[in-house]
């Protein structure tokens, strides 16, 4: 999936020491599980950071080329830090059928943002994803973990508009 | 084999189960897929009335998994009556205990109605009348996270069965002989598979449930693994000591955060009981399983790819054989399963092959769970035997189409099924039946299409969701999903040409055969089937640029009758961009140039004044 933040915006203020501290508390070593591994480092940070990596090739010795392989492959692995709130829109088939599609055009309209994108003050990160296993609520979107259904496209408008209120 | 001597910590359980006050009153709150419209709320609502009422030695609030009617969340069952409350919220919870619970009434307008009437109690509501609870049957009735309710129902009786009395190949041989075939798509014989993984050389041997459920409208999985994780556990602890495995995995897609907590849950509860561990039950068989989520690619639910994806790399398939069963995790005999194929193992043992065989058809033995979505009037998860009609499924159980819709077809089997149409609503289905008509039984998504629901955007849905999850190791699925999506992509623009309908179904047909993965192979199957079923709305989008659903919406426009608009203004109110212009109280107009073709002045609009061409 690309990642389109652009980089300019983005502190990317994490410590080394922060990185040993957390590679020490998670025990990595050549044994450890590689995706399972990277799971638990972006939980603690949100994503993973290119110093993260470097830092993970050295102590489970798997070279940094080949652990990009696979952060690049799983669409849940992210190399930016995205906006504060995850917005999640189902596209997947029941959704399809009921109009997930319009529904998805208008956040893209409110929040000038598409797919993979964070907007510009990292208040929202908007992803589309296959099927949120929710389907009696289609079209249904997620914001964090709240679940909001049964939407068109001018009643997601106000419940962005009202969370992003609600959120200040 | 029982040379060690017995444990007891089982035994001990199921005294104390047995030992335990029965309440009075149970009310039965589905706590994970009604999640979404606020379950936990409703819980904790009644928790709080019943405690205040100073009811809780009598009266039980059992927080389940989904009772199947997510059509009617919040749902909540009173027992022993078996009052059915749907749409509950926490403001109702106590006119509910009011009513239901201290007094003997019900409270009308949370029941389910069946036209006019009221039907309060949940085994008369259709949609449960016609379905058969086998591996269901304890989804919606205990709490999953209570190792106890689920010994209550006979729970790790069929593992005791198993390891005092059974040999591994007599427990082979029972599930060969119920007939158990993979709930994860191709439905290959479940007996047979445990037989190949048996006699495999090599170890240690390993299981693994496969709970990556990546089709998009498919939720059974995710349900059994929250409503009722014990029986997948038992099912692969039966499984392990037939196979000779000593450790088992289950991958479950990270998107199910309260499935991997209720698994982790029941785990550490079966550890602790002897069930898990070495020396299980004392007999000196040891067995233990671990939980990995995935990390968000569909093509991982594929086995070889699932296997890698659990080694720590890349989810590419690859080529087979040699088979998991031979060549699995870090190159060892590898039995891999669907959740609901795990699930059905206890069941077998405890009812015996013979019994279970009488239920289902010729060739596909026992029940089928279908997820049950789209434009039909129950919603949620459904369980059938094997070769119940579509028509059963669609109207008997989910009440048929809502509104004035009209059923045009039923896809299933995800992006590697089909598109069913009416004509096949009363043909019996099991794997064999629609494998015949083009579709597949997939892992058991079924989502119902109306009149508007446009198939040739339909099949450019799953080829674009099939085009964007290719992993691109092989040339076929990778630029040959990509031409497919362009040519669906031009069609419903009405841009195609004649000839070009032929042409896509030689590439469908060439991809099918070409491709290294079940991914690719069977990704041309919606195209196909549309192409086979609806050629006449390809035709139209093609020919007469027109798409006859009214769903792909660079072929409409949208305009307000003159005669008809009052001027209310609503349209105006609901457009996204401010493309109806006007004054109040005069007829309005869209400015082509602005609309966006969203519909929502349609949907507004109470006096039919707004026509699409
Ligand atoms: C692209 C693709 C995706 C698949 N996804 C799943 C899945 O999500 N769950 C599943 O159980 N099987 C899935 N399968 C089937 C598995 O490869 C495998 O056949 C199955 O897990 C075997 O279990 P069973 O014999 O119990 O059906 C998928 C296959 C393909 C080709
Ligand atoms: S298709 Fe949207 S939740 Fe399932």
């Amino acid at each position: 999936m690309a990642d389109t933040t652009s980089d300019a915006a983005i502190p990317t203020a994490v410590s080394h020491e922060e990185i040993c501290e957390l590679l020490d508390r998670l025990a990595v070593t050549p044994e450890s599980n590689l995706i399972a591994t990277l799971q638990d480092i972006q939980d603690h940070f949100g994503y993973l950071p290119a110093p993260a990596l470097v830092e993970l090739s050295r102590r489970i010795r798997i070279p940094l080329s080949r652990i990009y392989g696979v952060v690049t492959f799983y669409a849940q692995f992210y190399t930016h830090p995205r906006g504060r709130h995850t917005i999640r829109v189902c596209c997947g088939t029941a959704c399809h059928v009921k109009g997930g599609g319009q529904v998805l055009e208008a956040i893209q309209r409110e929040l000038g943002i598409t797919n993979g994108e964070s907007t510009t003050d990292l208040k929202f990160y908007l992803e589309t994803v296959a099927c949120l296993g929710t389907c009696f609520l289609a079209p249904v979107i997620m914001i964090d973990d709240q679940y909001y259904g049964n939407l068109t496209p001018t009643s997601v408008g106000t419940i962005l508009r009202r969370f992003g209120a609600e959120s200040e | 084999m029982n040379h060690l001597p017995p444990r007891r910590e089982l035994s001990d359980l199921r005294q104390s189960v047995a030992e335990r006050a029965k309440p009075e009153i149970s009310i039965r709150v589905c706590s994970t897929g009604c999640r979404a419209l606020g379950a936990l709320a409703v819980c904790e609502a009644f928790e709080c009335e019943v405690a205040a009422r100073k009811l809780t030695s009598r009266v039980r609030v059992v927080r389940t998994g989904c009772h199947g009617l997510c059509a009617g969340a919040v749902a909540v069952v009173i027992d022993p009556k078996g009052i059915f409350y749907q749409g509950v919220r926490a403001d109702d919870v106590r006119e509910i205990v009011e009513t239901s619970v201290v007094g003997d009434g019900i409270v009308d307008r949370l029941c389910y109605r069946l036209g006019d009437e009221v039907v309060w109690r949940q085994e008369d509501i259709p949609f449960y009348k016609h379905q058969t609870k086998l591996v269901l049957r304890n989804c919606g009735l205990i709490d999953p996270r209570s190792l106890e309710d689920y010994i209550a129902q006979r729970g790790y009786e069929s593992v005791e069965r198993v390891l005092s009395s059974m040999s591994p190949e007599q427990v082979i041989d029972e599930v060969a002989a119920s007939g158990l075939r993979g709930r994860g798509g191709a439905g290959f014989p479940t007996g047979l598979k445990w037989r190949l993984g048996q006699a495999a050389e090599g170890s240690p041997k390993y299981v693994v449930c496969n709970a990556d459920e990546g089709d998009p409208g498919a939720f059974m999985d995710r349900a059994l693994l929250e409503g009722d994780p014990h029986l997948i556990i038992e099912g692969m602890i039966i499984g392990a000591y037939a196979v000779g495995a000593e450790r088992g995995f289950i991958y479950v897609r990270a998107e199910y955060p309260i499935a991997i907590e209720h698994t982790q849950t029941a785990l550490a509860q079966a550890r602790e009981a002897g069930l898990l561990g070495s020396n299980i039950l004392g007999y000196g068989f040891d067995f233990d399983i671990e939980i990995r989520k995935g990390a968000g690619a569909f093509v991982c639910g594929e086995e070889t790819a699932l296997i890698a994806s659990l080694e720590g790399r890349r989810g590419m398939p690859r080529p087979r054989p040699p088979f998991p069963v031979t060549f699995g995790y870090s190159g060892k005999p590898t039995v891999i399963n669907n959740v609901e194929t795990w699930a059905n193992i206890p069941r077998i043992i405890e009812m015996g092959a013979n019994a279970y065989s009488q239920i289902g058809t010729a060739g596909s033995k026992g029940t089928k769970i279908f997820a049950l979505a789209g434009k039909v009037k129950n919603t949620g998860l459904v369980e059938v035997p094997m070769g119940a009609t579509l028509r059963q499924i669609i109207y008997d159980v989910g009440g048929g189409i809502p509104g004035d819709g009209q059923f045009k077809a039923a896809q299933m089997g995800g992006p590697s099924g089909g598109c069913v149409p009416a004509d096949y609503l009363d043909y019996p289905i099991d794997y064999d039946s629609l494998q015949q008509i083009g579709a597949i039984m997939g892992s058991g998504g079924l989502i119902v299409m109306d009149n508007t629901t446009c198939m040739v955007d339909i099949a450019r849905f799953f080829t674009d969701f099939v085009q964007a999850e290719s992993c691109g190791k092989c040339t076929p699925c990778r630029i040959g999903t990509r031409r497919m999506l362009e040519m669906l992509e031009r069609f419903t623009c009405g841009e195609g040409e004649s000839g070009e309908v032929e042409q896509l179904a030689k590439l469908g047909e060439m991809i099918n055969k070409a491709s290294l993965c079940g991914l690719g192979q069977t990704a041309p199957n919606p195209v196909l089937s549309t192409i086979r079923y609806f050629r006449d709305e390809y035709d139209a989008h093609i020919h007469e640029r027109r798409c006859p659903a009214k769903a792909c919406r660079h072929l409409l426009s949208y305009r307000i009758i003159d005669g008809v608009c009052v001027g209310c203004g609503a349209c105006r109110k609901v457009c996204p961009v401010g493309a109806v212009e006007g004054k109040p109280k005069e007829p309005y107009t869209i400015n082509i140039a602005t609309c966006v073709r969203c519909g929502a002045c349609v949907q507004a609009c109470k006096f039919n004044a707004v026509s699409v061409d």
